[in-house]
């Protein structure tokens, strides 16, 4: 388990977020690509605190900065998910070409 | 990490090996609830990674995080989205040609920082880093964790506001388009 290995599995798992991200056009599977970026940059992050950065205990504070942000990022989309669901019975990106109110 | 035994390593690559297979299946899959759970698999290969990594909190967080939200994600699936129980195939994907090349020109860029990079050796040197993450956490980085629960309280409120049915000023679904009026 070296850093080199750690650090191209978080880079496959951040390149596979993108794809997904950009590639579905549902609402719901955008966010799983989200999530699985953040996953990657939770990986990396924890491989350098953990390998080279000796394990100082602020380190740590950033990967819990990251999963707030990775809940955060969860709660309001869903609560957008459901919003432009109420309102415009869209599930996919293509139904909302038009954005005004 | 100082514990470099071969039990640690083969754990270690298989562990990796299932979180990014289960992460490229979870945009393979037929059925949108399946790929919420191919998501949860990834997210616990990443969990035990960290285990091994000696942030045994962190990745026992990530673990219980990811599958209470991927619970509410499969339910969001069977909500809203058709199809969910994968009966018929389902490829739904646009710009897929551009999407690729982005996703393999991250992988790409990243993984060549991290194989080119200069990184310092420096391994864990607590013998208890989970306490010492709890002391830090309710010490001297105190303003971080309140700020952080701060975030995560006006995200609820936010996400009340946003999927509430009635604004403040009257009915939220006001101007809104009758069920398949929107093309």
């Amino acid at each position: 388990m070296t850093l080199e290995a750690l650090l191209v599995v978080a880079a496959a798992l951040f390149g596979i977020g993108v794809y997904g991200a950009l590639s579905q056009q549902t609402f719901v599977m955008i966010m799983m690509g989200l999530e699985l970026m953040i996953n990657g940059a939770i990986l990396a992050a924890v491989s350098l605190w953990s390998i080279a950065a000796g394990g100082p205990p602020k380190g740590s504070l950033l990967v819990v900065v990251i999963m707030t942000v990775m809940a955060v990022e969860a709660a309001i989309g869903f609560a957008l998910i459901v919003g432009i669901y109420r309102i415009r019975k869209a599930d996919m990106t293509e139904k909302v070409k038009r954005l005004r109110g | 990490m100082t514990d470099r035994s071969l039990p640690v390593d083969v754990a270690f690559w298989i562990l990796a090996a299932a979180s990014v297979v289960s992460a490229w299946r979870v945009f393979r899959a037929d059925s949108m609830v399946r790929a919420a759970y191919w998501l949860l698999a990834s997210f616990v290969g990443v969990g035990m990674i960290l285990v091994l990594l000696s942030a045994e909190f962190l990745g026992l967080v990530l673990l219980l995080m990811m599958a209470g939200e991927m619970t509410i994600m499969a339910v969001f699936m069977v909500m809203f989205m058709m199809n969910p129980a994968g009966l018929n195939p389902m490829t739904m994907v646009h710009q897929h040609r551009m999407a690729v090349t982005a996703g393999v020109g991250a992988f790409l860029g990243l993984a060549a920082v991290g194989l080119l990079a200069e990184f310092p050796i420096r391994p864990v040197t607590a013998s208890e880093p989970t306490a010492e993450l709890g002391v830090e956490l309710l010490g001297d980085s105190m303003v971080v964790f309140q700020t952080a629960g701060v975030a995560l309280l006006a995200t609820m409120i936010g996400a009340v506001a946003i999927a509430s049915r009635r604004g403040r000023f009257g009915d939220a679904q006001e101007g809104s388009e009758p069920p398949g009026g929107e093309q």
